[in-house]
């Protein structure tokens, strides 16, 4: 059996950032595993731009942002299997994998990073009643195939879920001559990024209707039509507010969920509020040595934060390889609380003694919050108190944390976070 | 000029010319679809009943008991996935109880070996995540779950491999009688037969009364069902039935074959024998039901709903032999529940009441035996890297949720009766049946199918006709 430092399972955005930042910080013996036939991941079929602002200032599109890690992947010379698929991941870092030229193999890691990223949420998972014909797609499996492969899902659509992928190909099957003629939200808020709202529906005049959903969809070979109706505050469909939409595609942007069955077969430790990993400061998991970031730990909207992560993740996993392995951490942990109006943080606790100067927390909020306050509080003193202009559930946020105002806290327990309302 | 048409390639027509083809025979099975299992053989409860539920002395319970009987033999003669994972009838209040004696007596009548009736404290052990108001429960160990898809395939696969034709895509307009022969219809043209078998599930009842006088009638009696993740698969253990009481009739909480939960059905008769659409109201109703019979019904888990359509006569009995005024015409109708069950029993009977009109002898090269597609995973570490080495497809990973390799699908397509869509490649591999629908492997299994069957991407179906997938190239 080959045996690998760091072991890297997946090879989009988070693997290839993690990948690098590994080799950069000391560590050789680097493996990515990809299942798709390239790098890049997801971002090869976001041919749309605004990627990379934060990280290299500048806008690019996907396939260009993914090309920058790539192309360091390569200069630095980690090797990389594409094609493969990961079957399972034990708890002695023994990963299995299968690909067409080594057959079904098995290699020893030292430390893994979990980096698979992240699937949509399918038709199934949301129970809309009615018939099962073709012409429902998940916003990003008509992403790849208009695209990727360059083929039109449909002529008229009907677009479920105002999530960022939504949005992006509302306006991509515009421009590609369709006609996109509603995008129906649950939620009284859009689940995407203002900038995606104004750029994508507004500039071309699709209709944003939230608080609606499909009802019924209609067609017994091909879709022919959906139902939206209102719903009330439990999101259950008003009576009497039913539309009929004739399509012949319905596109569904209604949520991501982290691919954790890996991690889950593992025995990691998964957040129900983010369907990832517990992590803590170093982004390791409830299992030594397994890291995870990106996607897979918690659903990002920007991918430059993931690319961030991902670097902290890799850097991690190589400090565990050459200093931490097998040795315990023996510092204080604090746990990190999400509290009012704070739906979860990642990461969840603290060992002082092996975070970096400055820790990053990131979280979301539960609901809208116009100028409003985040607090964070060491036990029971306040610490920080900021206004934010607005916050929205669809946008992660952050706060940092200084780790010499935790070492001079030796009893420090907790660090939490609220939403204060002005 | 044929011996025998079947009507109908779902599980109880499949069956009938499996058994058939034991035979020497020109015989072929008509369908109306473009695969096997595309009615009601793809959306029920895939349960091998036990067989204590039909009334005593009917057709149905002997059906029953006989063909689950006969499961064991065929799962491992045709390569079918097949466990007696057992039935359990909760009784959720006292007032209840004596209906649970009465079902108990009833399957020792019809001959279901091995019936237990069991107190509160048994079941639970039996079944932890079971409501703790279960007062007690009827045990079958005889009941057992199937994948329909696979047993339907399987059946119409052998009978395929021992020279039975199929048609797909052939619709039937009309019977008619011309002497002694039948002339059979379509949109593909004319058959002639000495002898029409009518298994046409939900349109049987059309087909009979093309040529008899009796008139019958088959309602479309529609249930809901939602299927879980498996990361719940193993929520019960055996399949969960309740008796009807409180809660009306009840659905039923089970394992599959496959790992997942399927919870369902609702019952509802409508018209529409083309109307599979799931309600708002079904789902609701079946989940508040399911949420009687387990504690905590891990609802969140669901990855998809559907509904089926039972061919209910009402009579509620299998039809099965010639009307009184239709010599020829051999009826093998109102095939609801337990339908599925019946199909290897109900293949045997039409299969020798054809031998005996007919003086079929049998045939000497019969193949008993089919092999399923092969699955990688069940292979060891060697045997799979030497297939791997011969089959580089099988190390290629189509379906990630389901773990389906390029050679799984190849099979699919390939092999007899092979699949055309997408569904047809589902229903046989499970490629795009797990958590993420399809949302990853659509694109390749199109692109597989496209480059196999040698059509345009374009024409790529999801399940024939015309559920095309994707309408143009891009500009």
């Amino acid at each position: 059996m080959k045996s690998y430092d760091v072991v890297i399972i997946g090879g989009g955005p988070a693997g290839l950032a993690a990948a690098v930042a590994a080799k950069e910080n000391g560590v050789d013996n680097i493996l990515i595993l990809e299942r798709d036939k390239e790098l890049g991941g997801i971002l090869n079929q976001c041919i749309h731009n605004g990627f990379g602002l934060h990280t290299f200032k500048e806008e690019l599109t996907g396939p260009e942002y993914a090309k920058r890690f790539i192309t360091r992947v390569e200069e630095l010379k980690i090797p990389y299997k594409l094609n493969t698929m990961v079957l399972e991941i034990n708890k002695d870092k023994v990963v299995t994998a299968v690909n067409r030229e080594d057959g079904l193999f098995t290699i020893q890691a030292k430390a893994i990073v979990l980096a698979m990223g992240c699937r949509e949420r399918s038709r199934g998972a949301l129970n809309i009643p009615g018939y099962r014909p073709a012409g429902i797609f998940s916003a990003g499996t008509a992403q790849r195939l208009v695209n990727m492969e360059n083929y039109m899902p449909g002529k008229e659509v009907v677009i479920l879920g105002s999530g960022d992928i939504g949005l992006i190909m509302a306006r991509r099957m515009t421009l590609e001559g369709a006609k996109v003629k509603v995008v129906a939200e649950v939620l009284p808020y859009s689940g995407g990024l203002k900038r995606n709202i104004v750029q994508c529906l507004n500039d071309y005049g699709i209709p944003l209707k939230l608080s609606h959903t499909v009802v019924e969809i209609h067609g017994k070979e091909r879709i022919t039509g959906v139902t939206i109706a209102q719903v009330d505050e439990n999101m259950k469909p008003i009576k009497g507010t039913e539309e009929y939409y004739s399509c012949d595609t319905l596109l569904l942007s209604v949520g991501l969920i982290p691919e954790n069955e890996l991690s889950r077969e593992l025995g990691v430790e998964l957040n129900p509020l983010t369907n990832g990993p517990v992590v803590n400061e170093s982004l390791e998991t409830s299992i030594e040595g397994v890291f995870a970031c990106g996607n897979v730990l918690h659903v990002h909207d920007l991918v430059d934060y993931v690319s961030e992560e991902a670097t902290n993740a890799g850097k991690n996993a190589a400090r565990y390889v050459l200093e931490y392995h097998n040795k315990a951490a023996s510092g204080n942990v604090v746990e990190i609380i999400p509290k009012n109006g704070i739906r979860y943080t990642v990461p969840s606790h603290i060992n002082v003694e092996r975070m970096d100067d400055i820790l990053t927390i990131r979280f979301r909020v539960r609901d809208v919050y116009p100028d409003a306050y985040i607090n964070v509080y060491f036990d029971d003193e306040r610490v920080q108190h900021k206004k934010r202009r607005i916050m929205v559930p669809s946008e992660m946020e952050e706060v940092k944390i200084q780790k010499a105002d935790l070492a001079a806290r030796k009893e420090l327990k907790t660090i939490s976070i609220e939403v204060e309302k002005e | 000029m044929y011996d025998v048409v079947i009507i109908g390639a779902g599980v109880t027509g499949s069956a009938i010319a499996r058994e058939l083809s034991r035979y020497q025979v020109k015989a072929c099975v008509i369908e109306r679809q473009e695969d096997v299992c595309c009615g009601t053989s793809k959306a029920n409860s895939a349960i091998i009943h036990a067989g204590f539920d039909a009334a005593h002395g009917s057709l149905m319970a002997k059906m029953n008991v006989a063909g689950n009987l006969m499961m064991d033999q065929l799962a491992k003669d045709l390569d079918i996935p097949f466990r007696r994972n057992g039935s359990l009838v909760i009784c959720l209040s006292e007032e209840d109880k004596p209906k649970l004696v009465e079902l108990y007596e009833r399957g020792i009548a019809n001959g279901v070996k091995e019936l237990r009736l069991l107190n509160k404290e048994e079941v639970l052990e039996l079944e932890p995540n079971l409501s703790d108001n279960v007062v007690g429960a009827l045990y079958a160990p005889t009941g057992g779950i199937v994948c329909p898809f696979e047993m339907t395939l399987a059946l119409a696969e052998n009978a395929n491999m021992n020279g039975i034709e199929f048609f797909f895509d052939t619709n039937v307009h009309n019977i008619v009688k011309d002497g002694n022969e039948y002339v059979i219809e379509t949109n593909k043209g004319e058959y002639r037969t000495k002898y029409v078998v009518n298994a046409a599930g939900l349109y049987s009842d059309e087909l009979h009364n093309m040529v008899s006088e009796h008139k019958i009638k088959i309602t479309p009696r529609r249930g809901d069902y939602c299927l879980l993740d498996k990361t719940v698969g193993n929520y019960v253990d055996k399949t969960i039935f309740t008796v009807p009481g409180k809660y009306g009739k009840g659905v039923l909480v089970s394992p599959t074959i496959h790992g997942n939960l399927i919870v369902g059905p609702t019952a509802v008769d409508i018209e529409d024998k083309e109307a599979v659409a799931t309600t708002q109201e079904g789902i609701e109703d079946l989940i508040t039901k399911a949420k009687h019979m387990v504690k905590n019904l891990p609802i969140r888990q669901v990855i998809t709903s559907f509904a089926g359509l039972r061919a209910h006569e009402a009579g509620h009995e299998f039809i099965i032999g010639e009307p009184e005024d239709a010599k020829g015409f051999i009826d093998a109708a109102g095939i609801e529940s337990p339908g599925l069950s019946s199909a290897p029993a109900i293949g045997v009977t039409v299969a020798e009441m054809l031998r005996d009109k007919l003086g079929l002898e049998l045939k000497k090269d019969f193949i008993p035996t089919r092999k399923g597609i092969l699955d990688p995973s069940k292979l060891s570490m060697e045997e799979r890297n030497k297939l791997i080495k011969e089959k580089p497809e099988y190390g290629n990973i189509i379906c990630r949720c389901e773990t389906v390799s390029e050679g799984e699908i190849l099979d699919a397509i390939r092999r007899p009766l092979g699949a055309k869509s997408l569904d047809g490649i589902k229903r046989r591999t499970r490629a795009g049946m797990g958590r993420c629908q399809a949302g990853f492997c659509m694109p390749r299994s199109m692109e597989i199918l496209s480059r196999e069957l040698k059509i345009p991407m374009t024409q790529v179906t999801k399940s024939g006709g015309t559920s095309t997938i994707v309408t143009r190239r891009t500009k």
